[in-house]
């Protein structure tokens, strides 16, 4: 139906619409809902779904749309089944104790499991990183007092953020301006001029600034001469700037005022986030890594009684189970309490 | 005429602890049989118990049933099998005389009050097909009760297959109750085919011993029942031979002729307890299986050769097992058959084994699809308490998956029917640590005591022994120790200053009850049962407290009911073909609604905001 797009034509073509019989506007996340109730979408892939609507970024998308697609799911079940399998194992040796199976299943049950074990740790490990690419990567703009880090940080975004002058300890609180650099949600956050100083209000504004710059992901120092403040942590992603460099001509110069060095900037921070997003899978979320946690732990276990042997496979089964159980839960297949706190406090999304 | 509260009808394992288990509850019980003969017969093997089945016939003896007793009477071999594993997956096991097996149950039988054995033919159901109020016999005499358990096993329907000769009949020389099996037609319910087989009888006398390896019983045997202190029969010890290459190579070229292979069986056999047939098609790489040589009693020389159940001719039969060594010159006594049945759709049922569409009829045993005379017993049990108490205006018996084996399996029937003969197995428990048969009685004694089916002999020896435990535990409990000290008394911990009381110790897997005593020797006073139930208990008490969480989710969806006369046709969102399914299937609780197939979390969360509503409106 295609119709010009004035919000007064289009609430009336709508409410045409709805005025026929057995015709009702979709509630939010309804289509959704149905999917899943149907089975058409795992949990997971509604939780890709929720991504692909919220995402503002193009590293965003393809991660949403990864997992959209169900490739956690299917890895999931991949996993599930090669514990299963390890299960099968061991509860034959248990149930048919008098019949001919082989007695000592530890070594297939073991390699089983370690095989699956570091294909989770893997995918355990990748998602800090996938969060990150969710929810943004922090870029904390520090240095000296009157050093031009809110000039800095209102020409990478285009506006007039922060507010600037002259007078060295103009910014005392954080600013932050989220932006998309190359693809990526970047926050950036301009901080208090770093020193020393009596003014209590701008003391605890430098403190602040310190701590919020090292819980970032990459700090950008602005300095005139290439020092770094005191109390900054730098990590070997993290880049030192020369600052008020308005031509450009010094290496790693940059000039929030006329622009110099400001692309070779982003393209350092691009660089630095492909290379950490390189390692991030289609689990992207807290919940995703606490059960792949929790089912590695498991299978920690699970191995230390196989070490022991026959005689406690009882217990390396209740671990696998267990395990099983993990994986369960990252696809949705869990009890309906968590399903229940899960779907009502994260599944309100658009249609 | 005479009125009953409960009549039994089949005289097998689920029909006797049916009858013995109303009885006990105080109603008036008939049992009807075709032979009061053959009361507590075994019609397979004569064993009783292993893994999973002995868990069942703790818990029947724990509801003070006739089983445990029986086999502990009957016994001749005891074994505990995975005695090398953890507590929780040991099952007790024995093999039973035949002759002192039925007498054991009979007697026990006749010693019950309450409970009037007949002779007899059930031909029909009074009061059918809406609400049944009794039977009429073969003779044409008609018994009222109140209600009525079905236990007749493979008689509905019944073929006999030996090789490509088959014939009507229910167990060997049994009569299928044809009359019985068009009634139950008559009720619309979903009827299934299975079949089971057994293996050629052999003369034990023809058999040649000298060389063949053989298998005796526990040193120290596991009984089944909570009262029994030692064996009454004397102990014997069973024989083990293999098949071989010709075995194979003469039954793989009469294929044909096999009941099984020669296309004459329809129905589905189980997996685990395949045929000599399947076993070698299936595997045919394997040149050799395990056979065990069971005698089947003490003073007779029949030989039940565990492994070789079979379809194939007669004329085969005695050639492959002359084939087998020892057995060169072995006499069959009576050959392997197939026997094909029809059973009830257990979906059908409810908890407490009652048809869901007829009042006052119970089904128990074969007949529901299981296999197994454990599996028979254990269901008989919840038949009778359940009908006693239907009949007495009491509150019936509730079992659960978080409880007991017995839960387990009628979850598994009601909500998930069965494809192949349903066999209990440990791995079918997911609370299985803490579902042992140790604690049978603690876990299922005392519903027993509320319900009235536990005789005052059991519950004097429950209440001491739960008093001699929470003396024992409170032990355990009262010290702590350091590292040092457990390290002096010879306990392997680490030295992390922590204080550790003796059971936080005894749940080390390493550490046994004795290791103990080097500690605190007034241990040493602890009775040795209670000593083992305490180091089981403390094994898994890490397991149980984290299992904890689940077993509640599992018993808070029992709790939810789904009322009688709910609708699921104004739930909005659930696809018309699970409304359908639901409609059908008529779940009691919401956890037997989840395991609807086509269930997904979030059709269970739909429900379950519909139930809700629902009860409020109710309240309101």
């Amino acid at each position: 139906m295609a119709c010009h797009g004035s919000l007064a034509v289009v609430s009336a073509v709508l409410a045409a619409c709805c005025r026929q019989p057995s015709v009702r506007m979709a509630e939010p996340g309804e289509f959704t809902r149905r999917a899943l109730e149907n089975g058409r979408l795992d949990m997971t892939q509604v939780e890709g779904l929720a991504d692909l609507i919220d995402a503002e970024t193009e590293a965003q998308r393809r991660q949403a749309l990864r997992v959209l697609s169900g490739e956690l799911g299917q890895r999931a079940a991949q996993w599930r089944l090669d514990l299963v399998r390890a299960c099968a194992l061991l509860e034959a040796t248990i149930d048919f104790a008098d019949e001919e199976v082989p007695v000592d299943v530890t070594p297939e049950v073991r390699d089983l499991v370690t095989g699956t074990r570091a294909a989770l740790v893997f995918e355990a490990g990748g998602v800090s990183m996938a969060e990150r690419v969710r929810a943004g990567f922090e870029v904390a703009i520090v240095g000296k007092p009157n050093v031009g880090k809110s000039t800095l940080l209102n020409a990478l975004a285009g506006r007039e953020a922060a507010l600037t002058s002259d007078v060295a300890g103009t910014t005392r609180d954080i600013i932050e301006v989220r932006m998309d650099l190359a693809g990526f949600a970047v926050t950036l956050l301009d901080t208090a001029g770093l020193r020393n100083t009596a003014d209590h209000i701008e003391e605890l504004g430098v403190e602040r600034a310190v701590a919020r710059a090292n819980a970032a992901d990459i700090r950008a120092v602005l300095s005139l001469d290439g020092a770094v403040p005191v109390g900054i942590e730098m990590t070997p992603d993290d880049i030192v700037l020369l600052a008020k460099c308005d031509d450009g001509d010094k290496k790693g110069g940059i000039s929030g005022r006329t622009g110099a060095g400001i692309d070779r900037f982003v393209d350092h921070l691009k660089a630095v986030l492909k290379e950490k997003t390189s390692t991030s899978g289609v689990a992207t979320r807290e919940r995703h890594k606490h059960a792949l946690q929790e089912a590695v732990v498991a299978m920690d276990q699970a191995l230390s009684f196989l070490e022991i042997g026959p005689d406690v496979y009882e217990l390396a089964a209740e671990e696998l189970h267990r395990a099983c159980r993990a994986m369960d839960g990252l696809i949705g297949r869990i009890g309906i309490e968590s399903i229940l706190d899960e779907i009502f406090s994260s599944f309100c999304l658009g249609k | 005429m005479k009125h009953f509260d409960v009549i039994v009808v089949g005289g097998g394992h689920a029909g006797c602890e049916a009858a013995a288990a109303a009885a006990r509850m105080g109603a008036q019980t008939a049992l009807i049989t075709l032979s009061a003969h053959d009361l507590g017969a075994m019609s397979c093997n004569p064993a009783i118990g292993g893994l999973g089945k002995g868990h069942l016939v703790r818990e029947v003896d724990a509801l003070d049933g006739i089983m445990g007793k029986a086999a502990d009477q009957a016994g001749i071999q005891f074994r505990l099998l995975n005695r090398r594993k953890g507590p929780a997956v040991q099952g007790p096991r024995a093999q039973a005389d035949r002759k002192l097996y039925r007498a054991a149950i009979q007697a026990q039988l006749k010693a019950t009050e309450n409970l009037t054995l007949l002779n007899g033919e059930v031909v029909d159901l009074l009061g059918a097909p809406s609400n049944i109020s009794g039977v009429v016999l073969g003779d044409g005499s008609e018994l009222r009760s109140h209600s009525v358990i079905l236990t007749t096993g493979t008689f509905l329907r019944g073929i006999i297959h030996i090789g490509d000769v088959s014939r009507p009949g229910g167990r060997m020389g049994d009569k299928p109750s044809v009359k019985l099996a068009q009634r139950i037609d008559e009720f619309g319910l979903s009827l299934g085919r299975l079949k089971t087989g057994t293996p050629p009888r052999l003369d034990g006398t023809t058999i040649d011993w000298r060389g063949l390896e053989s298998q005796p019983g526990d040193e120290v045997p596991t009984l089944f029942s909570f009262l029994s202190k030692e064996p009454a029969a004397r102990q014997i010890a069973c024989g083990i031979t293999h098949t071989n290459e010709k075995t194979h190579a003469i039954i793989r070229k009469n294929l044909d002729r096999s009941a099984m292979y020669g296309g004459h069986i329809d129905g589905v056999g189980p997996r685990y307890c395949p045929s000599i047939e399947d076993k070698i098609v299936r595997f045919a790489d394997k040149t050799s299986h395990q056979i065990f040589l069971e005698p089947e009693g003490l003073d007779v020389a029949t030989i039940y050769p565990n492994g070789i159940s079979t379809s194939l001719p007669q004329d085969v039969q005695e050639a492959y097992v002359r084939s087998i060594a020892g057995l060169e010159n072995a006499l069959i006594t009576q050959p392997g058959y197939a026997i094909e049945y029809d059973y009830v759709d257990p979906r059908s049922l409810e908890m407490s084994l009652a048809l869901r569409n007829v009042t006052g009829l119970y089904l128990a045993g074969q007949i529901n699809g299981t296999t197994g005379y454990e599996e028979a017993s254990a269901q008989g049990m919840v038949a009778g308490l359940s009908a006693a108490a239907q009949a007495l205006g009491r509150d019936g018996p509730s079992f659960s998956r978080s409880d007991s084996y017995i839960g387990v399996m009628l979850d598994d029937l009601i909500s998930r029917g069965v494809s192949e003969p349903y066999r209990m197995f440990t791995s079918r428990a997911e609370f299985r640590l803490s579902l042992r048969a140790d604690n049978a009685d603690q876990r299922l004694t005392p519903q027993g005591v509320a319900l009235g089916c536990v005789g005052a002999e059991r519950y004097a020896a429950f209440s001491l022994k739960q008093e001699k435990l929470a003396k024992a535990t409170a032990q355990l409990h009262a010290d702590s120790f350091t590292p040092s000290q457990l390290q002096a008394g010879g306990i392997a911990v680490t030295q992390d200053g922590s204080r550790r009381s003796l059971y936080q110790v005894l749940s080390f897997p390493k550490v046994t009850f004795e290791d103990l005593i080097t500690i605190s020797p007034d241990l040493r006073d602890i009775e040795p049962d209670i000593a083992a139930q305490l180091s089981c208990d403390a094994l898994y008490s890490n397991y149980i407290a984290r299992q904890k969480k689940d077993v509640d989710a599992v018993q808070r969806d029992e709790a939810l009911k789904i009322p009688e006369g709910f609708s699921y046709a104004d739930i909005d969102g659930l696809s018309s073909e699970l409304r359908g399914k639901l409609a059908d299937r008529r779940p009691e609780n919401l956890r037997q609604a989840q395991q609807v197939e086509g269930m997904t979390p979030a059709a269970t969360m739909l429900l379950l905001a519909k139930l809700r509503q629902f009860n409020r409106l109710k309240a309101g």
